[in-house]
């Protein structure tokens, strides 16, 4: 039930060592806030009672938006999901990630929600999380001892758990480049058309070689269907091991049903997430291979 | 700088287009304040957690939730409200559009909606109907199914 | 059409430039001086015993200014709940429902407020809750209160039941014979279909203002519908008199019958009389969802017969609503009333019962049990043509009831439209071709009608004001000025509506039934015809002629046959305010109950549906309704378009999720509403047969659309897939289930 917030301490340092300092001196009292479409929520509901709410929207190196090919594409915790869509590299090289970005929530929740706010609070169901699981980002954590780069995959512990440390911040999200002749796509089945959580979200990753057309790399994840969002990696190794056509992508389909490991909960059944995942990771394939101009 | 103990702090933020000076405590939102500090009632309350939409601001020109933001994040900035929306007395185009299309019911989504609108299309000049639908679906509607909103919406967007 | 000046138009709402400024005052939007804020404590549990309730420490916290609890309620301790159901009973002995108050508290901000209500000790026993209707209704079920005596209407005994239940309303409407009817048939059909609680979904939470001053006047500003009803609510719950509450016009953010309950300003007004100041309270979204009054959930039992023919010779229709914890208006009157109204069955029984549970009390939503009872019988009837191989429109048309039918009741139909909007949407249909995925619907709706009075004052320049105390929920100003406008031949631009205040505005019923435009229009145009003659009584007076001799035409009167003797219609109002042995002109129009008219719906969608998935895509919508006279097209196109969006929602996605009795799913995004990205445009066709006893032929068009969405739905479903489903929601799972049962079934061969 939403009710008033309660008091805190507004903070909001201009730098990142004064940011992990406060982070540092209230630890896990410390709220950060970003676009805050969760934390406020939170507040409100008096499911989180920090002491201090520590805004970083001012750090500059929060902020950044920037790819050059041998980096990549670096993406400040604090950029809004707007920015991120109309930032031409994303849309030209980066397409699943924009598909995953304009599927959530609503223009309102756009301009201000953060990539860096939906990894951190890691709900199973985050929509970036299965296509940035596909790109091999990596997440770039600073604190008062230094920064350290965590794979995406190893972010994610349970609900609302990330590796991510009381004294910790996430400055970045780094996608390396992906190689030549790749295309994803992230599929997010749920009731409304928009303005809804993900009762399961498949994105798949696939990368071929030229000109042989030979299936070079592929990776599967899925959001909405476990404690956190995982890779199919059983299903990857169906794709990886069989010569890749429509056969082995409703293979891989079922594997990545069978992988998956739903619960029910009031937006869906567990059969049915399953079911969905097996639906969504066909068409998932097939969208991806589809904009390669491959057809199966 | 807005920095606090939990008491009040000093927040110099425009409101359509006027400079305003508020003392006021970081915990509340940005609705209430508009709402309650400044008499600005025409934004409105219908949920509290961004589901609704009937509490959309500009904030720096761009549609948000206000009663998702924290009045000590704008400082500095930029606030519309449907109050700013006519200028001297004239309508905006969208304004004047949902009364002539018969878009306006109760009009309790009707500031949110335009202001989402207003800001959508400025930066899709020439948008197909489902981009609009898309667009406004974090402006719930019960009253007009609708209909009249996007054709409201397409009106303009054709001028 | 044009034979009229301003009735048929689109007039833009008069109300709209406001609601576009953000002018528009609603009653959240009111502060007043030393205001303060109200909140509830709510129970937790669906049943419980309050063992103990101390307001000690909360009375005690610095900023409280009041703490209230049913022992503050005058006459509690002889006032059952079971009276005033539109009031906030704050629990008792126990709670009967989880987010009943328990007690109030009024403190100078809503922070502390919240902080007092924690600070409220209760010791709860909790009970066993029922939660099902048919754990409820069995004669040994534990009672919910122990002075409920069912209602009994109908055939059989009438009356009071002599030992107590759980059953509020149990009522019966026979014809003929069933078993003669259902022998005669050829095929016969029967099912069970059920619907879910929904909300009216109302974009405004409730709120409420009052303040009692020193005098003992109270005033209230708080969203209604109906200003005196809410007065009469007010003084009901409190024992005080009618005159000395004044209940304020404020618009309403959205109320589709959500609205005709009280449920925070009695509370106000009681913190107000407790601590000398305003209080504020307003429900929050998640408060607006468990603890307000949404629609009943349903379970209907049809069973139907039909000749090779397509004759429908007999139906047996039973019905359960699951009430929720008060005894509310009968939803099973409406049903039985409503249910078969659109078809002539010569064999029939309605049996229709109100079950109480322990669950939120029901309220009224948009033609309150039609909706349910046609997904009933349209679906039936669905399933009965494709048995019988006939198109589902003819089906209809062979059995649509007429002028002079009975209705279940033994009332007569007076002129209706049902048949010409059936074959206006058969026209419709054969000129888009036919459709696969294509579902018909039809919806019936009796229609209310209420007491309503207006007062037409013709000011001094010849403009006019028509005074009405109308809470307007549905545009119904709009139309009352293009009613003034024509009767008085007057520019629109020249009438004004003032929506008064209880103490100053004529009486007015509830904005609800789809009563308003009809039986307010009626007043509104007597009191126009009042004006009218009295101004020419006037004119012929200053002409020096005989009444007999003046005519009247857009604002000036003329002698007949001598064009240059003339008056306008200004200067005669001018002089009545300064002519000895006479007064101001005022109208005076005053209606009670005018005979019903009662309206048709007809809607075909067409669906795609993503047979992996289950997800449902609209392709088109089409409504058709008799509108008797469409005052403003685009405001009954509003209506119509509106309605299908919240059937749209009903048949699809809403939902009430309990867990032991508690609603889960208490927010906007879990208590999922169509979005603008959720429905498709809806084309309306509104056919106008003019009802004998509305003005201008009009009939009331709020409450029809709402009536054939879920079933039409259901049936386009069935033509996109061959699957019937026959509960609600049908959310992509229930369909994806349906669908592989199917497949399994067919396989099986």
């Amino acid at each position: 039930m939403m009710g008033c917030i309660r008091k805190f301490e507004y903070q909001a340092p201009r730098t990142l060592e004064e940011a992990l300092e406060i982070l540092g001196a209230h630890r896990n009292k410390a709220g950060i806030l970003a676009g805050g479409t969760d934390l406020v929520v939170q507040l409100k509901q008096g499911v989180k009672r920090p002491a201090c709410v520590v805004d970083v929207k001012k750090i500059p190196e929060l902020n950044v938006l920037d790819w050059n090919p041998e980096e990549g594409l670096r993406i400040g915790a604090a950029v809004p999901i707007s920015r991120i869509l109309t930032f031409p590299v994303v849309r030209e090289r980066y397409s699943i990630l924009a598909q995953a970005c304009s599927g959530m929530g609503s223009t309102q929740l756009r301009n201000r929600a953060t990539l860096g706010g939906n990894v951190c609070n890691a709900a199973p169901s985050a929509d970036s999380a299965p296509a940035l699981l596909c790109l091999g980002a990596g997440a770039t954590l600073a604190s008062g001892k230094g920064s350290r780069v965590i794979s995406l995959e190893e972010f994610f512990l349970s609900p609302g758990e990330t590796v991510r440390l009381d004294t910790e911040l996430l400055v970045e999200i780094r996608i390396p480049t992906p190689e030549a002749f790749s295309a994803g796509s992230y599929l997010k089945h749920a009731t409304r058309e928009r303005m809804d959580i993900a009762v399961a979200g498949v994105a798949s990753f696939l990368t071929f070689s030229t000109p042989d057309r030979e299936l070079k790399s592929i990776r599967i994840a899925l959001g909405a269907v476990a404690p956190r969002p995982v890779r199919a990696t059983r299903a990857e190794d169906v794709l990886t091991k069989t010569s890749f056509g429509r056969q082995a992508v409703e293979a891989a389909a079922e594997q990545a049903a069978d992988e998956a490991e739903p619960i029910s909960d009031v937006r869906g059944s567990l059969e049915y997430r399953r079911e969905i995942v097996r639906v969504l990771t066909r068409r998932s394939l097939s969208k991806a291979c589809e904009s390669l101009g491959i057809n199966i | 700088m807005p920095e606090s103990n939990g008491d009040k702090i000093e927040l110099n933020i425009r409101v359509n287009g006027q400079n305003r000076v508020l003392t006021v405590e970081p915990y509340r939102t940005l609705l209430e304040i508009l709402r309650y500090e400044l008499g600005l009632t025409g934004t409105k309350e219908g949920c509290g957690s961004g589901n609704c939409g009937s509490c959309t601001v500009l904030l720096d020109g761009k549609a948000v939730n206000s009663c998702l933001v924290l009045v000590a994040e704008v400082e500095g900035k930029e606030i519309t409200t449907i109050e700013g929306l006519s200028l001297r007395g004239e309508l905006h185009p969208l304004q004047q559009a949902f009364i002539d299309e018969g878009a306006v019911q109760c009009g309790f989504c009707t500031p949110g909606v335009i202001l989402t609108a207003k800001s959508f299309l400025e930066s899709n000049p020439r948008p197909t109907e489902t981009q609009i639908r898309r667009a406004i679906a974090g402006n719930l509607c019960r009253c007009t199914g609708y209909d009249k909103i996007v054709r409201a919406i397409m009106r303009v967007a054709n001028q | 059409m044009s034979e009229y000046a301003v009735i048929g138009k689109s007039v833009p709402r008069i109300d709209a430039l406001k609601k576009v400024t953000g002018e528009a005052i609603y009653s959240g939007d009111i502060t007043l001086p030393h205001m303060l804020h109200g909140k509830a404590l709510r129970s937790p549990y669906p049943h419980a015993v309050i063992k103990r309730l101390d307001v000690t420490r909360a009375r005690a916290l610095d900023g409280v200014k009041a703490v209230i609890t049913a022992a503050d309620v005058p006459g509690f301790k002889v006032k059952s709940e079971l009276s005033c159901p539109e009031a906030p009973h704050l629990a008792r002995d126990k709670a009967v429902y989880a987010g009943q108050p328990i007690a109030v508290v009024a403190a100078t901000s809503l922070r502390i407020a919240e902080e007092a209500i924690g600070l409220i000790d209760v010791e709860y026993e909790e009970l066993p809750p029922l939660l099902d209707t048919a754990e409820a209704m069995k004669p040994d079920a534990p009672l919910i209160y122990p002075d409920l005596f069912t209602n009994r209407f109908g055939r059989g005994p009438t009356g009071k039941d002599n030992t107590p239940g759980n059953i509020a309303w149990h009522v019966i409407f026979e014809r003929g014979n069933l078993e003669t009817g259902f022998k005669g048939a050829d095929l016969v059909l029967e099912n069970t279909y059920r619907t879910q609680i929904v909300h009216q979904g109302y974009l405004e939470p409730m709120a409420a203002v009052a303040d009692v001053d020193g005098d003992g006047k109270i005033t209230v500003w708080t969203q209604n519908q109906g200003l005196f009803t809410a007065r009469g609510t007010i003084a009901d719950f409190l024992e005080v008199p009618l005159h000395r509450i004044k209940v304020m016009p404020v618009e309403i953010g959205g109320a589709f019958g959500g609205k005709t309950y009280q449920l925070l300003s009695p509370l106000c007004v009681l913190l107000s009389m407790k601590t000398g100041c305003p209080v504020r309270m307003e429900m929050t979204r998640d408060e607006v969802l468990a603890a307000s009054r949404p629609a009943p959930g349903a379970s209907i039992t049809v069973k139907m017969g039909a000749t090779r023919q397509g004759q429908i010779t007999a139906i047996s229709l039973s019905m359960f609503f699951d009430e929720g914890a008060f005894p509310e208006r009968p939803y099973s009157m409406n049903a039985a009333l409503t249910g078969i109204g659109l078809y002539r069955i010569p064999n029939l029984k309605l049996e229709v019962m109100d079950v109480l549970t322990n669950k939120v009390p029901a309220g009224s939503y948009r033609a309150p049990a039609a909706p349910p009872a046609a997904f009933a019988i349209e679906s039936q009837l669905d399933l009965i043509s494709r048995s019988l191989g006939i198109d589902p429109l003819q089906l209809r048309i062979l059995n649509v009831a007429a002028e002079g039918d009975l209705l279940p009741n033994g009332a007569p139909l007076p002129r209706v439209g049902f048949k010409e909007t059936l074959l206006k949407m058969a026209d419709t249909l054969n000129e888009r071709g036919k459709s696969g995925n294509r579902g018909i619907a039809c919806g019936f709706w009796r229609g209310a009608a209420g007491t309503f009075a207006a007062s037409l004052y013709v000011n001094g320049d010849g403009t006019v004001t028509l005074a009405t105390g109308v809470a307007d929920v549905s545009g119904s100003r709009t139309g009352m000025v293009q009613l003034v406008a024509e009767e008085m031949g007057l520019p629109i631009e020249t009438v004004a509506i003032a929506t008064g205040d209880s103490d100053t505005a004529p009486y007015a019923d509830m904005s609800t039934g789809s009563r308003t435009a009809y039986s307010l229009g009626t007043a509104v145009v007597e009191a126009c015809r009042d004006a009218k003659a009295q101004l020419i009584g006037r004119a012929a007076k200053i002409l020096e002629k005989d009444e007999g001799e003046i005519e009247y035409s857009r604002g000036v009167f003329r002698v007949r046959g001598n064009p240059d003797k003339s008056i306008t219609l200004a200067k005669v109002a001018r002089s009545s305010l300064f002519s000895p042995g006479e007064g101001p002109v005022i109208g005076r129009g005053s209606v009670g109950m005018p005979p019903f008219a009662p309206m048709i719906a007809v809607h075909a969608a067409e669906v795609d549906v993503d047979k992996e998935t289950g997800k449902i895509k609209f392709l088109s919508y089409v409504a058709a309704q008799d509108v008797g006279k469409a005052i403003n097209p685009a405001i009954v196109e509003g209506q119509i378009q509106g309605a299908v969006a919240q059937g749209i929602g009903w048949a699809l996605m809403e939902d009430y999720i309990f867990d032991k009795g508690v609603m889960q799913n208490t927010s906007l995004l879990d208590y999922r509403m169509p979005t603008a990205a959720d429905v498709p445009p809806v084309e309306t066709v509104l056919v106008e047969v003019g009802s004998p006893s509305g003005p201008y032929g009009i009939r009331a068009v709020g409450e029809p659309p709402m009536v054939p969405v879920l079933a039409a739905v259901a049936n386009a479903i069935h033509s996109a897939t061959g699957v019937r489903i026959k509960e609600l929601p049908m959310t992509p799972e229930v369909i994806l289930k349906a669908l592989k049962a199917q497949e399994a079934s067919s396989s099986k061969g």
